[in-house]
């Protein structure tokens, strides 16, 4: 059922290469390696979580998919076309929420259907995705006015109103209470199901990767390359005390240099 | 509801009054007692000199104390206007007393040096005699500044936002707009008469430069210095230059905008007095001078004053535009 279901809506969304990807910035004359030779292939509609250290290069990948940027070598490709510009199709939230401050809650989230000129057209995917992320009583609030996990919130509400066919999420949930938090993994969950979008998770938490994710990859410290990348099986809905799963995190930690039990 | 109000209201006052007085707003009887004060004593008193409107003086006076006593019974059935007329009290009761002891000081003791100080009541002979020539002033006046403070934002706000915004404008227009900022607007007398066509040109280009460039420099601040992550996001969700432009860089360096209009505003009357010094035959600026070179500075303090009220009157209307526009901005300053 959900396989046919992802068969059916896969050709609406996209497939992600990087192909031996580095990156540098420039800082004062001075250049700062960030990713090196990052290479992932990433499914029609799957979903991949990225996990590393602070400022190994996460952020910057996201940025290079999402064509804000690119590579200083390698390739990053959608669908074999390489990525040089931003489009909606392929929407990134990012690590703050950055809201508009001068527009409501309603005007952010609309931002990308005005610029596309389609606001007429989808008002109705406006109220729907405002519900979705909880915030229907809040669409004439000021950005100032709500708080931080309000403000990612109504971010990822302003992503999913574009209905992207590639999703950029850069640590959605951070701000999140725990409780919060599960309920929006399980509405992701849910959308990611139901809309079939493709969608690359950076988080710190590797038990929220553990719970979405089909594929996790871990980075290295900054320059980032490739530590490892995990499968994980598990069908969903996915139980975090599930023994694999709790098999599967630990060998993870590990990875990303934490040994001991934590 | 009557509670309420007179929460709201009552203040001080109703702390000692309420028991025996209910609802008497008392700063409204010390008014009218300061504002009494003046009364009686420009009548009682007589003047060094004649200086025409001693009485009518008294009079107003007079029935400033008698306003303000019917309102501290009244004020609180005026629900908004009542609430500022009772923030204001203070200033009433020090308006009353500052009207008599300058009275007592010019006109009736004449302590201070007489073609230099004139009292109240000099002013009011001013507005009584010449009210016709400084109601075509303040239409001529109204004509220039309107013309070139309007231009001149015009003008300022687009180069503003395309300075900040094109590099390449940047480049070549950031230096010039710094060499001629600071130059006061006199210097630009002899080459704006070169360059324009007559002297009211000339007036509104001098206007319309006072005001024009703070607008232009705080604009491209403003534009330049617009969070990245904003472009970045608008980007995303597939935003075009126009975007950017007109729905990121300009609402975003609004308020800088208007740290523009607010210095523009004062520098635009600053300079219509120099404005006007260009050959005009009417206007509050000359008037000014007209009456300087004759030593009726009993006119000119009318006409200054005249001007003052003008330019708060216009401060106070671009507040309430800013409050409009910046809504968001609530609460972030
Ligand atoms: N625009 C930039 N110019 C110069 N250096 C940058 C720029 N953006 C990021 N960096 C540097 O690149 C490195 C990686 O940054 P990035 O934001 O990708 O990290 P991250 O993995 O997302 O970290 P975190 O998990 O803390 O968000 C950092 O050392 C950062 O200082
Ligand atoms: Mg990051």
């Amino acid at each position: 059922m959900m396989a046919l279901a992802l068969a059916e809506t896969a050709a609406d969304s996209i497939a992600l290469d990087v192909e031996g990807v580095s990156h540098r910035y420039e800082l004062d004359g001075k250049d700062l390696q960030v990713l090196d030779d990052v290479s992932l292939a990433i499914a029609p509609g799957e979903f991949v979580a990225l996990l590393g250290p602070s400022g190994c290069g996460k952020s910057t990948l996201l940025r290079l998919a999402a064509g804000l940027e690119t590579p200083t070598a390698g390739k990053v490709l959608e669908n074999g076309r390489p990525i040089t510009t931003p489009n909606p199709d392929r929407i990134l939230v990012f690590q703050d929420a950055t809201l508009f401050p001068w527009r409501t809650v309603r005007g952010n989230v609309a931002t990308g259907l005005e610029a596309r000129g389609l606001v007429r057209e989808r008002k109705h995917r406006i109220d729907e995705v405002l519900t979705l992320v909880k915030l229907e009583g809040f669409s004439d609030f000021y950005p100032h006015q709500l708080s931080g996990g309000m403000a990612q919130r109504a971010a990822l509400a302003r992503a999913l109103v574009n209905d992207p066919k590639l999703l950029l999420l850069d640590e959605p949930f951070g701000k999140l209470d725990s409780l919060t938090r599960l309920r929006m993994q399980n509405e992701l969950l849910d959308l990611w199901k139901s809309a079939g979008f493709t969608a690359l998770l950076v988080t710190h938490d590797v038990e929220e990767a553990l719970l979405l994710a089909d594929c996790v990859i871990v980075l290295s410290d900054r320059p980032a390359s490739i530590v490892a990348e995990v499968r994980v099986g598990q069908p969903h809905p996915r139980r975090r005390d599930d023994p694999n799963l709790v098999a599967l995190r630990r060998s993870l930690l590990e990875k990303l240099g934490i040994s001991h039990d934590v | 509801m009557s509670t309420a109000v007179e929460d709201t209201f009552g203040g001080a006052g109703r702390r000692t009054f309420a028991p025996s007085l209910p609802g008497i707003w008392r700063n409204g009887l010390f008014a009218a007692g300061t504002w009494f004060l003046a009364a009686a004593l420009t009548y009682a008193l007589p003047d060094v000199i004649t200086w025409g409107a001693t009485q009518l003086f008294a009079v107003l006076a007079l029935a400033g104390a008698g306003i303000f006593l019917a309102l501290s019974v009244t004020v609180h059935r005026l629900g908004g206007l009542g609430r500022t007329l009772v923030h204001y009290g203070p200033w009433f009761i020090v308006l009353g007393l500052w009207l008599a002891v300058w009275e007592v000081l010019t006109a009736k003791l004449g302590w201070l040096p007489k073609p230099f100080f004139s009292p109240p009541q000099g002013l009011l002979h001013v507005y009584v005699t010449d009210w016709d020539r400084l109601l075509i002033c303040v239409a001529y006046t109204g004509r220039l500044w309107g013309l070139g403070f309007f231009s001149g934002v015009l003008v300022g706000f687009a180069g503003g936002v395309a300075l900040g915004w094109s590099k390449r404008f940047a480049y070549w227009g950031m230096p010039l707009l710094k060499l001629i900022g600071p130059v006061p607007a006199s210097a630009w007398i002899p080459c704006t008469f070169f360059i324009f066509p007559s002297t009211f040109h000339a007036s509104i280009f001098l206007v319309a430069l006072a005001s024009g460039i703070p607008v232009a420099i705080l604009t491209a601040a403003g534009v330049s210095q617009v969070n990245r992550s904003f472009y970045d996001v608008a980007r995303t969700l597939g935003a075009d230059n126009r975007f950017l432009i007109f729905k990121v860089a300009i609402p975003a360096s609004l308020p800088n905008v208007f740290v523009g209009l607010f210095m523009g505003l004062y520098y635009s009357f600053a300079v219509l007095v120099v404005a006007e010094m260009l050959g005009a035959k009417f206007g509050l600026g000359w008037y000014l001078q007209f009456n300087t070179a004759y030593s009726a500075y009993a006119n000119v303090y009318a006409a200054l004053i005249v001007m003052a009220l003008i330019c708060a009157g216009l401060v106070r209307l671009l507040f309430v535009v800013r409050d409009r526009l910046l809504g968001w901005q609530k609460g972030i300053l």
